[in-house]
């Protein structure tokens, strides 16, 4: 995957995570939990949703590599250059 | 791995436990729900009786916000169960009341309401009232290693009048207590948010409405429920559980084991287990319920409050009572006093009042049948101080008992609010055995279900 598209398969997740937010003026170079009402179940969902569809493992330790988009996509980009 | 081998078996398809299987099944454990009765729901069931449908527990549905309401625990409930506020169909409450011989305090689903309303009957309480009130809302109940406090103390430190502590202990005893006389100050703060920052809602269709989402959505998800399958014993060796034995001699195994059975009552299960040691640990406080299907709307006769938490003792007594009832203080639920966008097709009256388990337990069938004879009048001496009289409005009445409620749902004496020690973190001294539902200490509906999902993500899903 490249790293627009890590991007938008994190926003698909968010989407199914937390449907009533609006996305459409994420920005992102900006912490998600600035932007969004995202709690830790949340941020734990977006773990458990890249395990369950790209069988990806993010340990504990590297959450706080998941706090924007832009982190998420060059976080991700190695574990999901095959996928 | 053998078919009978799960990631995770849950005992009981209540609230916690179909919640905690939504979530173990979407993240594709494989996972197994065992439930003893033919009905979901637990202490939250329903049933049919003389062709018309009642509902168990559930008067109102606690926590209610509208739809979109951030950080709220019912919206973490529809994010972490991919459920929406479409699947529930929740029509808030009218008004509700908690009325003590004199004073009356009316809360709506708006907190300000409620403030307004403490203030206006209590106006020398005002800054202890909005004292407590910020205390409340800055105290973090969902911290799982907290240590207990005593409510009483606690809010006799911010309020002076006992008229004000017993009229706001009353409705958040009433509805989520395990204990007797006195309340868990974070339990006093889940249950204070709960009914009165958030409020009361309730689908038009009952708790049945609630369930069917949940079973739905395990289905969807690829779980198992199995009905009519009771736990029998769970094996242990060695602080583990080993396998599971079902009430029909069959096996099962599993990685791990959360039990919504109630905390003394999965123990009571272990093959190890000294029960004498258990008994003293398991609550007490239960309840009797008059249900009444009335041929009007209590709305036809004048009564559009929601429910009234009412008390016409001098004190109000949070305690198992020495008679088979204490009618001086209850509920007054009117499941037709709810914002629908049709009324419902039957209308009905339930009135609750604290009871004795033993002493209903005691009972022979005869003396039992004449017992609920007896005690029908006396409550409604006491209840027609609040409500217009509907007595010959009544068509159909069924009385259900602590003894009903052991019955159907196993928890020693027909607790409704189980133990009063709440095991927070779910543990037990089994390493792969987890309590969640009323006994981990999230209660209520949408407690339970917040427990069922937390247990599950801190147990299984964080590992």
């Amino acid at each position: 995957m490249t790293n627009d598209q890590i991007k938008q398969a994190v926003l698909q997740i968010i989407s199914v995570i937390a449907p009533d937010e609006d996305l459409s003026r994420l920005k992102s170079d900006v912490a998600l939990r600035e932007q969004l009402e995202l709690d830790s179940m949340d941020f734990l969902d977006i773990v458990m949703e890249l395990r369950k569809r790209y069988k990806v493992e993010v340990p504990e330790a590297d959450y706080g590599h998941l706090a924007s988009l832009d982190s998420c996509a060059t976080y991700l980009e190695p574990k999901l250059k095959d996928k | 791995m053998s078919s009978s081998h799960y990631d995770v078996i849950i005992i009981g398809a209540g609230m916690s436990g179909l919640a905690a299987a939504v979530r173990l099944a979407y993240f594709e454990k494989k996972v197994c729900v065992l439930e003893r009765h033919y009905a979901a729901g637990g202490l939250n069931s329903f049933y049919a009786l003389g062709g018309h449908q009642f509902d168990v527990g559930l008067h109102a549905m606690t926590n209610y916000v509208p739809p979109g309401t951030r950080g709220a625990p019912l919206t973490k409930i529809y994010r972490q169960l991919r459920l929406t506020p479409e699947d529930f169909g929740l029509a808030p409450q009218n008004r509700s009341e908690v009325r003590f011989p004199g004073r009356t305090l009316r809360f709506t689903n708006d907190f300000a309401f409620f403030t307004r309303e403490v203030i206006e009957q209590f106006p020398a309480q005002k800054d202890h009232f909005l004292r407590l009130v910020r205390h409340i809302q800055d105290y973090d109940e969902l911290d799982l290693d907290a240590k207990p406090l005593s409510g009483r103390q606690v809010v006799s430190g911010f309020l002076t009048d006992p008229l004000l502590i017993d009229m706001l202990f009353c409705p958040l005893m009433i509805y989520g207590n395990a204990e007797e006389h006195d309340m868990e100050f974070g339990q006093f703060v889940v249950m204070f948010k709960s009914i009165f920052c958030e409020g009361l809602a309730r689908p038009r269709e009952g708790v049945r409405r609630i369930i069917t989402a949940l079973r739905r959505k395990v289905r969807a998800v690829g779980g198992t429920v199995r009905m009519k399958c009771g736990v029998k014993a769970l094996h242990v060796a060695d602080g583990h559980v080993q396998s599971v034995e079902l009430d029909s001699g069959e096996t099962l195994t599993a990685e791990t084991i959360f039990s919504s059975a109630g905390y003394v009552e999965t123990m009571r299960l272990c093959t190890d287990c000294e029960p004498e040691k258990l008994t003293p640990l398991a609550g007490r406080m239960s309840f009797v319920e008059v249900i009444h299907v009335l041929d009007q709307p209590m709305q036809a006769l004048g009564h559009d409050a929601t429910i009234i938490f009412y008390n016409s003792g001098k004190e109000f007594q949070y305690a198992v009572p020495a008679d088979l009832v204490d009618p001086r203080s209850g509920v007054i639920c009117c499941p037709d006093n709810f914002l629908f966008d049709k009324p419902l097709a039957t209308p009905m009256l339930r009135l609750t009042c604290m009871a004795n388990f033993d002493g209903w337990a005691a009972l022979d069938e005869p003396a039992y049948k004449q017992a609920k004879a007896a005690w029908l009048p006396r409550i409604h001496q006491e209840v027609l101080q609040f409500v217009p009289d509907f007595r010959k409005h009544v068509v159909f009445t069924d009385f259900f008992t602590p003894r009903t409620i052991k019955h159907w749902t196993g928890h020693v004496n027909g607790a409704v609010y189980g133990a009063p020690a709440k095991l927070k973190t779910g543990r037990t001294r089994m390493d792969n055995l987890f309590i969640c539902g009323s006994d981990q200490g999230f209660l209520g509906i949408v407690g339970s279900m917040l427990s069922g999902i937390s247990m599950a993500n801190l147990h299984v899903l964080k590992k």
